[in-house]
């Protein structure tokens, strides 16, 4: 018995990359929305018609996020079998 | 009757059908029924498993409460709701490539054959069986109120008949074509959720005379509005950040979500879906809830927030277009209606009935039963939302948040932390989920909690339970390899 399968290797590492984009992607949510949000609404700027805090936290920050992830997919994830190599199919 | 929206409606639940009926044959000539009604064979591609979470996910909450509350809140529901975005990536990173191994290699079919392989303890799959069972009923029959409101409000019906064709529709093809059907009608549901309120995104900014027009308009009705704080001022930072644990990171404890994650083909499949839900949950998730706010100074006056998206449809879309816009928020409710029946169904029927009570059942039985007890179970939602609760939205959440108290640490820490057990497993559902309707109730009476939402705490102490009671009874590291 080999002590820790390889695929584990991966699948921890990425489950980790997970929980540090979601932190980033919180950090960004909250700071733009809060940040420049709790400003009285009379020095509001806004971007293509939308509040500016909505516009970074919420449009910007969903741009940026689905740009990550595919980035992180296509060059950090690593493609594994899932099935038990040599044992029974089902 | 408005015949021109009634028809594309319609044919949209009769393509839903055919879907249904076309998988039904497929699963009549399978080897293996269990795990194909339940399951679909573990065979989705990236693209279908990526529409089913987000079809599954995307309920009624999100297609009528959601944008009802973004209309009386303003931009701040539409910050809060964007908190959902991460449950198009995190769900599959999460549980990942760990829990697709680990459910091949324990052959599980559901959430409950996982937590029973891993904890191997009886307490464990009872409870869980238990806390789905009632949970997910609650939150069923949220949704099949959400359906028969909105044929309600489309069709002049009375809501009782309403809600009666709601459960035929949705009990037909469920019962007859297994998980593979509503992983496949999620698919469709999906493309037309994300067609349909791009659609009627653009028809209400077109309406209101361009963002900017409706911005002004909202600014003069009441600057709050446009702020991340809500119309009374009254969303807090904690309070709407609270909801990244509600409906961002603690999907992951959800049994109808989890599920999802154990029956892709291979990884290559998981990496597309993870690409794709993300995209698609942000797109719907954005468009949906903006429609809501930009609804306001176009239709003001509009109480009942679950109708908020039908009458801005019909007022801003020719007919026609508008009955194929609204088949999005239909299918939302349909295709989590269907997959919570399932999975409340294989709780009864595998988790309780094949495991403990006639292990030795026959092929036929077992069809015969899985058959039943989802028919029953359809029927008993209906009788439920024959008088219905008022806030919808409420009551879904609900059903959500103690799902997740329950679940979350029991799967991910039974994933990752080898020292986990069975009685750490116990004690942090049952921590989590009595502190939550503890909580719940609390909070009702008294407001919420150092301004959070409900599910905040028992998340925070079933894993301080699970992490205790691990090491304190029965110490021992679990072997992944064995």
């Amino acid at each position: 018995m080999n002590e820790t399968d390889w695929r584990f290797k991966i699948a921890h590492r990425e489950a980790l990359i997970g929980v540090g984009l979601a932190l980033f992607n919180f950090v960004w949510w909250f700071g733009f929305a809060y940040g420049m949000g709790s400003a009285p609404v009379e020095e509001y700027t806004y971007v293509f018609g939308l509040p500016a805090w909505f516009f970074y936290s919420c449009v910007v920050g969903f741009l940026v996020i689905a740009v990550l992830v595919i980035i992180i997919v296509k060059f950090f994830f690593v493609e594994v079998p899932f099935e038990e190599e040599e044992e029974e199919k089902r | 009757m408005n015949y021109a929206v009634l028809i594309p409606m319609i044919m949209f639940l009769i393509l839903i059908f055919f879907i249904g009926y076309w998988s039904s044959r497929k699963l009549a000539s399978s080897s293996n029924f269990i795990s194909d009604y339940f399951l679909g064979g573990r065979e989705l591609g990236g693209f279908v498993l990526a529409m089913t979470m987000v079809a599954t996910y995307g309920s009624a909450s999100s297609f009528l409460g959601g944008p009802g509350t973004a209309y009386t809140m303003g931009f701040g529901w539409v910050l809060l709701a964007m908190t959902q975005v991460v449950t198009g990536y995190f769900v599959l990173m999460i549980l990942g490539k760990k829990f697709a191994i680990m459910a091949r290699r324990y052959k599980a079919v559901t959430m409950i054959d996982f937590l029973k392989a891993r904890y191997d303890s009886k307490a464990v799959v009872l409870l869980s069986a238990l806390s789905i069972i009632i949970f997910l009923f609650s939150a069923m029959a949220a949704q099949w109120i959400g359906g028969a409101r909105l044929i309600e409000s489309l069709t002049g019906l009375s809501y009782n008949s309403a809600l009666f064709l709601f459960a035929v529709s949705v009990l037909v093809y469920v019962t007859i074509g297994g998980f593979r059907a509503v992983a496949l009608t999620d698919a469709v549901q999906g493309a037309v959720m994300l067609v349909g309120t791009l659609i009627l995104l653009i028809a209400v900014i077109f309406a209101g005379g361009g963002i900017p027009n409706i911005v002004q308009d909202l600014i003069n009705e009441n600057p709050n509005l446009v702020t991340p704080y809500g119309a009374e001022g009254n969303l807090s930072a904690a309070y709407v950040s609270s909801f990244w644990i509600l409906v961002g990171v603690g999907v992951v404890g959800l049994p109808q979500i989890a599920v999802r994650a154990m029956s892709y083909k291979n990884s290559r499949s998981m990496h597309r879906a993870l690409i794709i839900g993300t995209l698609v949950t942000g797109i719907i998730m954005l468009n949906m809830h903006l429609i809501g706010v930009f609804a306001r100074p176009i239709l003001p006056g509009i109480d009942v927030g679950d109708k908020v998206i039908p009458l801005i449809a019909l007022e801003t879309l020719p007919a026609w277009l508008a009955g194929i816009v609204l088949a999005a928020p239909m299918a939302a409710i349909m295709s989590t209606v269907d997959s919570l029946l399932l999975i409340v169904s294989s709780s009864i029927v595998r988790d309780v009935y094949l495991n403990y009570i006639k292990p030795e059942a026959e092929l036929k039985t077992i069809k015969r039963i899985s058959f039943g007890v989802t028919a029953m179970l359809g029927i008993g939602v209906f009788l439920l939302a024959l008088d219905p609760p008022d806030l919808l939205i409420f009551l879904n959440l609900f059903a959500f948040g103690g799902l997740e108290a329950a679940f979350i640490w029991p799967v991910v820490l039974g994933l990752y932390w080898k020292w986990g057990n069975k009685y750490g497993a116990i004690a942090s559902m049952i921590t989590g989920i009595g502190t939550y309707v503890a909580l719940h109730f609390y909070n009702q009476e008294y407001g919420n909690l150092l301004g959070v939402h409900t599910v905040t705490f028992p998340v925070l102490l079933s894993l301080v339970a699970f992490i205790a009671f691990s090491l304190l009874i029965g110490r021992k590291a679990y072997d992944y390899a064995a």
